[in-house]
């Protein structure tokens, strides 16, 4: 059955290629959306049946990202066919294929069990987005849609050579090499120390380059700030997501190889360069989009920074993917709004927004509150729960330094987003009729609801999900 | 065992690697690099037969051989024909300038090449081998080559420059991927080889927009979006 | 061996005083060959020599006698170096551990009095040409010297004798590729040591492109004779170099090896030949990559060998 939440996608996308009217082929995103929705309601929660020799299986890491990843595409999809029938003037059957087979693709990396097909739909995750930054066809889309891609292609080099490597870790070992993910940590004794950690290296870097952990962020703001905003919050909310669960994926290898300390080093490193990294280019940042983008570093930069703590904070970052992803989402596509209101993304002719666009602007201030921290909000839970952990288990200093980079990221993405939304309106800014508009901004009411009630209590299946995955990176091999 | 057939062999892709880190001229580096691929290429049933010798005969010995032979023709047709008749049609097509620029200079790019090549091995004599690994080049080779690669990728200021680099880098994972043969089923094979090409392809594409939106297909003219 | 030692050693002393000016005529005969003409006669180089010693020397009155020892000095460090290397079955002349640095220095000793000659006339020609000369040795003396690193390593020994003697076979047995790619790299440095096409032109006439020759402009009679008569030993003895290395096979009996060395020197010399009668020389600019080149070449050798 769960093939379907591949093959689903795929024919949508068949679908929407051979649909002749631009018009009305967004609209086979939404339904997909919902068919994606439900196949996910229906089967995550049950069902683990591993499939095509244990290619293909949900266990309990997936659950969680198969579920954002329908949430987000879900929210998109909302906000897909309006975006569209403004964008009238651009042809969007490529776009609308290409993000149905992202969402086939990214589905494929959150269900695949086997370390080939995982890189194999990562590396499809990374082409099919491309059509999607280079979606308004002007000379910076394309500057953006070349950076992303050969980036991204050497992301996902490095990551092929950083499974080649651990295959080779167990040939050393002494067992026969495999590729499945089952296999491996099934015994995970006989690993080679050295070639792991060479391996591991270089998937946190290859894998890491489709998160955007700095170094290997700098596809981000370009790819961000040039994509249409829907684009945008399905790479900050969906691809960002998936990549960091083949992270997890290796991290459980490491650890149940014993090899813990040496990833959390690893881990601990990308997470204080990439949120250092967000905080010094959020500051003075004169556009909103790549502001989102640096924010997106950032959070990126936690996730990996509490999975390398460990402890209470693993828990702490598997929820906080799922609140960065539904608030990322919310807030791209409000700066999505803004953009369309204003012509303009750059703070020198963004002004005044709550005037302009009272909702957009208000959703994304209240966005942006959430996403710093602020309490009663989702991601303010989640971080708590990673600096916790971090005094729990002793790192003062990396706790301390979390909270400082926070707080200077705070200051500096304040900045830029109150710096647009008040004061008055510019009389010189381009004048464009768009308004908002309800079917544009209940996505971004939905998103920032959802990390509101995030906030307010984490319902008990999510409990469990989390619960699950971390048991499940703790335990080793689940119970076949 | 490693047959004595590809350590000569690594040392002639080493050896191209130096030509590709050195050459500005277009048509030679496609030239070499697809030479670079169809070397691989025909490696790919040596190492093979190498590490196991199965082929007794019979007629599922038979059958596995048919199918190595029409993957080792996929590999040399996709990386030695193939990808280099695509590009010499994109320069054709897109009126590409027939010389390459570095950023840091091709003396330099040789240099950090050679240097590259002694990190590799010094790299690769840190890391414990498989018994009938230990001497042969396969390894440091493999390194040395996705440096290459990479270097060229970083530093070829050209769009098309850029692809070649990214090629010769795949190419150097494919070496390590020899040694590990029996851990890639054929799918896994196809689809590196697959992905490899649809990317090429891609970026080719892109290529030929760079070079209508600007006269020269340079990423120098990429330069809007920066901090 | 003892007693035949002496003898040897005095066989090796007139070889390398007799035979070095034949190859440039060996040179210029397949030139000619090339480009249909008779050409010089093949001993042509000592006509000269002989006709230039008995010529009067010129002298600049701004020069000094850092002028006149540069002639000197190439022709001494060249016999120097050519009694370091082995050409027949016994050991060279002079042998010890580690004198593969003392030839190496032998050399750079000679080019640096050519250039200091060069400079103590005050042209801007030949400053100009001592520059050029400079850069490129920088960058080919590592090619030499990572070559021989490789080889020491391979064979085990310090010293000439035994690097480029029979245990070099076993190095070729062991480690072709290694040796094949020092090998390469070498005929490369020999080239530009020797300011062969198609890093310099020896028969240009524009001073512009030149690099040894602007060197020597002012050079004139027997001081000109001693140039052209260390230019052709430092020909000999990187010729002898590379016949060494390429083929370390040792017959053993005494004739027929130094027979081999001497057919594998002009065979050099015939090499040289046909690469400059079909090769066009190079941009000045582009002489520094493909010196880098043989350079990392010798680097890669080196590396194959440290492995092995």
């Amino acid at each position: 059955m769960i093939v379907w939440l591949i093959l689903a996608p795929l024919a949508a996308a068949a679908i929407a290629m051979a649909i002749p009217s631009n018009r009305f082929r967004p609209w086979i995103l939404p339904a997909a959306a919902s068919v994606q929705l439900a196949l996910v309601a229906r089967l995550v929660p049950h069902g683990d049946p591993r499939l095509f020799n244990r290619w293909l299986a949900v266990d309990p890491l997936s659950r969680p990202f198969l579920a954002i990843v329908g949430v987000v595409f879900f929210l998109c999809s909302l906000y897909a066919p309006s975006y569209l029938r403004i964008r009238a003037e651009r042809p969007n059957r490529v776009l609308c294929a290409c993000l149905l087979l992202f969402l086939a693709a990214m589905n494929l990396v959150a269900l695949a069990h086997h370390l080939g097909l995982m890189w194999v739909a990562a590396e499809t995750m990374t082409l099919v987005t491309i059509p999607s930054i280079y979606f308004n066809h002007n000379p910076r889309s394309l500057e953006a849609a070349w950076k992303t891609l050969v980036l991204g292609s050497v992301g996902i080099a490095m990551a092929l050579l950083g499974s080649f490597f651990l295959a080779y870790a167990m040939l050393e070992g002494g067992s026969a090499s495999t590729l499945l993910i089952d296999e491996l940590v099934e015994r995970p004794h006989t690993l080679s120390l050295p070639w792991l950690r060479a391996a591991f290296v270089l998937l946190v870097v290859g894998y890491g380059t489709k998160m955007g952990l700095a170094p290997m962020h700098t596809w981000k703001p370009d790819a961000y700030g040039e994509a249409p905003g829907m684009a945008g919050a399905l790479l900050a909310g969906g691809m960002t997501s998936c990549a960091f669960l083949c992270v997890l994926r290796f991290v459980h290898i490491a650890r149940i190889a014993d090899d813990a300390d040496y990833a959390s080093r690893i881990l601990l490193f990308f997470g204080l360069l990439s949120m250092a990294t967000a905080a010094v280019y959020m500051a003075k940042q004169k556009d909103i989009k790549r502001c989102l983008a640096y924010s997106s570093v950032e959070h990126m930069g936690m996730l990996v920074f509490g999975l390398g703590i460990g402890g209470g904070a693993v828990a702490g970052a598997l929820l906080h993917v799922i609140h960065n992803a539904v608030c990322k989402t919310g807030m791209f596509l409000a700066a999505g709004n803004i953009h369309r209101a204003y012509g303009s993304k750059s703070t020198d002719a963004v002004r005044g927004v709550l005037r302009r666009l009272p909702a957009s602007g208000g959703l994304l201030l209240v966005g942006f509150f959430a996403i710093t921290g602020s309490p009663l909000f989702g991601p303010f839970v989640s971080e708590s729960m990673i600096v916790g952990g971090a005094f729990a288990s002793g790192q003062l200093a990396a706790g301390l330094a979390f909270l400082a980079l926070m707080l200077i990221v705070f200051l500096g993405m304040g900045n830029t987003l109150i710096h647009c939304a008040l004061g008055p309106e510019p009389e010189s800014a381009n004048a464009t009729r768009f308004r908002d508009r309800i079917p544009m901004v209940a996505p971004v009411a939905i998103c920032m609801l959802l990390t509101f009630a995030l906030g307010i209590h984490t319902p008990e299946f999510l409990r469990d999900w989390i619960d699950g995955a971390v048991a499940f990176l703790a335990s080793g091999p689940a119970v076949p | 065992m490693v047959p004595g057939i590809v350590d000569p062999c690594m040392v002639l892709v080493l050896t191209l690697n130096f030509h590709i880190l050195g050459t500005p001229r277009l048509r030679s580096l496609i030239f070499v690099v697809g030479l670079h691929g169809a070397l691989l290429g025909f490696l790919y049933p040596v190492a093979h037969q190498g590490f196991h010798a199965e082929f007794h005969g019979g007629p599922a010995a038979l059958g596995a051989l048919i199918r190595l032979g029409l993957l080792t023709a996929a590999i040399v047709g996709i990386k030695g024909l193939l990808i280099p008749n695509v590009m010499h049609r994109a320069v054709r097509l897109a009126d590409i300038r027939p010389t390459l620029s570095s950023v840091i200079g091709f003396t330099p790019s040789v240099l950090l090449g050679g240097i590259g090549t002694g990190a590799a091995f010094l790299f690769a004599s840190r890391l414990p081998l498989r018994e009938g690994h230990e001497h042969h080049l396969l390894v440091p080779a493999s390194l040395a080559t996705v440096l290459a690669g990479f270097l060229v990728l970083v530093t070829r200021r050209e769009a098309l420059g850029q692809v070649l680099g990214y090629i010769v880098m795949e190419n150097g994972i494919f070496v390590f991927g020899l040694l590990l043969i029996d851990a890639m089923p054929v799918l896994v094979e196809l689809g590196v080889v697959l992905d490899l090409f649809v990317g090429v392809f891609v970026m080719i594409i892109i290529v030929n927009h760079v070079s209508r939106a600007f006269p020269e297909a340079s990423t120098e003219h990429l330069r809007t979006l920066r901090e | 061996m003892f007693e035949s030692f002496p003898f040897v050693s005095v066989v090796h002393i007139l070889v390398v005083l007799v035979a070095p000016p034949l190859l440039p005529g060996v040179i210029n005969r397949v030139k000619a060959i090339f480009a249909g003409r008779r050409g010089q006669p093949l001993l042509q180089t000592y006509y000269d020599i002989v006709k230039l010693i008995r010529k009067e020397s010129v002298l600049s009155e701004t020069t000094t006698w850092v002028f006149l020892f540069g002639p000197v000095a190439a022709v001494s460090t060249g016999l120097l170096a050519a009694l370091l290397v082995p050409l027949g079955n016994a050991s060279a002349p002079l042998s010890f551990e580690g004198d593969l640095i003392l030839l190496a220095y032998a050399l750079a000793l000679g080019r640096f009095f050519t250039m200091a000659a060069a400079l103590d006339t005050g042209s801007a020609f030949e400053g100009m040409g001592a520059a050029r000369e400079a850069t490129y040795a920088c960058l080919a003396e590592p090619a030499l010297f990572l070559g021989l690193i490789a080889i020491a390593r391979l064979t085990g020994g310090l010293s000439l004798d035994g690097m480029l003697g029979p245990a070099l076979l076993h190095g070729w047995s062991v480690a072709a590729e290694s040796l094949l790619l020092v090998l390469i790299s070498w005929f490369v440095v020999l080239l530009v040591e020797n300011c062969r096409i198609p890093f310099d032109d020896p028969n240009t006439h524009l001073e512009l492109t030149m690099i040894h020759e602007v060197m020597v402009l002012d050079h004139s009679g027997p001081a000109f004779g001693m140039v052209l008569y260390g230019a052709s030993l430092k020909l000999f003895v990187f010729s002898a170099l590379v016949v060494r290395l390429a083929f370390p096979v040792r017959t053993g009996s005494e004739p027929l090896d130094w027979i081999v060395v001497l057919a594998g020197t002009i065979g050099v010399a015939v090499g040289v030949g046909v690469i400059e009668s079909t090769l066009a020389r190079l941009r000045l600019t582009s002489i520094p990559a493909l010196l880098t080149g043989a350079g990392v070449l010798s680097l890669f050798g080196m590396i194959l060998a440290l492995v092995h």
